[in-house]
């Protein structure tokens, strides 16, 4: 399927969940406290974008989100880097590693909250946490997919090791690198979002969600702020899918996802 | 000189090259041939240094090779997997000249002269992925040529060559080994290649376990030319001694 049958078809899924939300609401089938049409809440996102207070907020859930993704790539790269490239390391830290993955990052927010208080360090430390993982393990998966050609080329011209893993390992990993970062910049939106929700004051889109959800007629607010949420995701994985197609353009595939894609040249 | 002593090879259980003995004098140039899976890479990335564990000894000018030698360039058979392809063509050529600690200005020039050299004309700032099998095969040898090595290893450099620029490249190659004194190891399937750039052809005996068979001087002389030389009656009798060899009759 070419990406403009693709996208058409996006659109119209996405136009046909607009008419049926707003049909249910409108026909009185769902009570409109429950769900406002579908119209109704895409005006008030709309009206939200010229109100400061919400925008500032936005500023913050951003900021937060920036910090705590930047924070787990400068941890994860290195780190990744160091697994993959060093046997012994890899087997000694495995076992924790194996531990903390399947450890779901939400729960841990009232942990976390609790030792760090409920400001932004706790929700760029959760942030963080969670986006750790997806550019950890693309790196180490990425290192290992290095064509073990390219390398000997580089240690038959007299590389060596160091040398290696900076000239060749290191740019050829960077796809998956780049794919890491991706799926960790939704993990880290939700994460903000949810940290924000759950500690409910300060400013922040969750925040903004979790105060709409205490007004009598806020539903439609707590959409608006969900269909904020969904605009923001869609945006930085419009943004990052782009700068992946330009970057790696000498990747066979673009933007290689986790374990799915295996370059192969000849 | 490189001095291979009783070198073999096992992958796992599986027996690849046994008891190799040869000695190549500085300036030879030595065409490796033998049938399909012989062990003809194998033999190669052994001189290189790259294979961990050995059988045997390799020795170059007295020292026991132990990790890659100073001085080496490699054309590896899959040549378009050895380009890096996320460096321009100019980046990927001059990427030896690196470890001789040229200034990116002397490298450039470097990298362009020799791509000249080997046929490449306005490619430079391409990537080796835009690239033709046969152009690809061409920044491989300029690569390897950049840096003026001591020691060459080739791998059926010229495999995925059309006729003309296999005969040109392959004169380039005596050009280039004439002039620098390069020592040269070349892996071929071509038999008529074999003798026509060689000194020297070694025949391979088929795998498990394979041997050198024959060991033929080439007693051609060192000017060759495609026409001539190949229709000389000493280039016949040679190519069909090391045909026959190479069928094991
Ligand atoms: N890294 C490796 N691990 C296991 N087996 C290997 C490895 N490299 C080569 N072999 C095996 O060793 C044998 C010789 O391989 P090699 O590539 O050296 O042959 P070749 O003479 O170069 O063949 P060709 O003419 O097809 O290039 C083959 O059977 C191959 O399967
Ligand atoms: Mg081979």
């Amino acid at each position: 399927m070419t990406r403009r049958q693709d996208m058409s078809l996006g659109l119209l899924g996405a136009a046909a969940a607009f008419g049926v939300c707003e049909a249910l609401s409108r026909a009185g089938i769902v009570r409109r406290g429950y769900l406002p049409p579908a119209s109704e809440v895409l005006a008030r996102a709309a009206r939200l974008a010229g109100d400061p207070a919400f925008v500032d907020g936005i500023g913050v859930t951003l900021r937060a989100w920036a910090l705590g993704l930047g924070l787990a790539c400068a941890i994860a790269v290195p780190l990744g880097l160091l697994l993959g490239a060093v046997p012994v390391v890899e087997a000694a830290v495995r076992a924790v590693i194996e531990f903390l993955r399947p450890l779901p990052s939400v729960a841990l927010i009232p942990l976390v909250s609790l030792l760090l208080g409920s400001g932004t360090r706790t929700e760029v430390t959760l942030i963080a946490y969670a986006s750790l993982w997806p550019v950890l393990f693309n790196t180490v998966y990425g290192l290992a997919e290095t064509d073990p050609l390219a390398k000997d080329t580089l240690r038959a011209f007299g590389f060596g090791r160091l040398a290696v893993l900076l000239r060749v390992e290191l740019p050829a990993t960077a796809p998956f690198i780049a794919a890491g970062v991706r799926i960790s910049a939704a993990v880290a939106l939700v994460l903000a979002v949810a940290t924000e929700i759950l500690s409910g004051f300060g400013q922040g889109l969750g925040v903004f969600i979790a105060q709409a959800q205490t007004d009598p007629d806020g539903t439609r607010d707590v959409l608006a702020g969900v269909v904020w949420a969904g605009g923001l995701g869609l945006v930085i994985n419009g943004v990052l899918v782009g700068a992946e197609r330009r970057l790696f353009a000498w990747a066979r595939q673009p933007a290689p996802a986790v374990r799915t894609s295996r370059r192969s040249r000849s | 000189m490189l001095r291979l002593d009783s070198v073999s090879r096992h992958f796992g259980d599986q027996h690849v090259l046994d008891g190799i003995s040869l000695t190549v004098p500085d300036g030879q140039l030595l065409s490796v041939v033998g049938p399909s899976g012989c062990g003809k890479s194998t033999l190669l990335r052994t001189i290189a240094g790259l294979l961990p564990g050995e059988e045997g000894t390799v020795t170059l000018d007295g020292t026991p090779v132990t990790g890659v030698p100073d001085r080496l360039a490699v054309v590896f058979q899959e040549y378009g997997r050895s380009l890096l392809p996320w460096l321009t063509v100019r980046d990927n050529v001059a990427l030896p000249l690196r470890r001789q600690g040229l200034g990116r200005a002397a490298r450039r020039a470097g990298a362009e002269a020799i791509l000249e050299r080997v046929g490449l004309h306005g490619v430079a700032r391409r990537r080796p992925g835009e690239l033709s099998g046969g152009m690809q095969q061409r920044v491989a040898l300029a690569r390897a040529l950049v840096c003026r090595p001591a020691l060459m290893l080739m791998d059926e450099p010229f495999g995925s060559l059309d006729a003309g620029t296999r005969e040109d490249l392959e004169d380039l190659l005596l050009e280039v080994h004439r002039s620098d004194g390069t020592t040269i190891v070349f892996v071929t399937h071509d038999i008529d290649e074999s003798v026509y750039v060689g000194d020297r052809v070694v025949v391979l005996s088929p795998g498990p376990g394979s041997r050198v068979v024959r060991d033929l001087p080439v007693g051609l002389p060192a000017e060759r030319d495609q026409i001539t030389t190949r229709s000389l009656p000493d280039f016949v009798a040679l190519r069909t001694e090391v045909g026959r060899a190479v069928r094991g009759t």
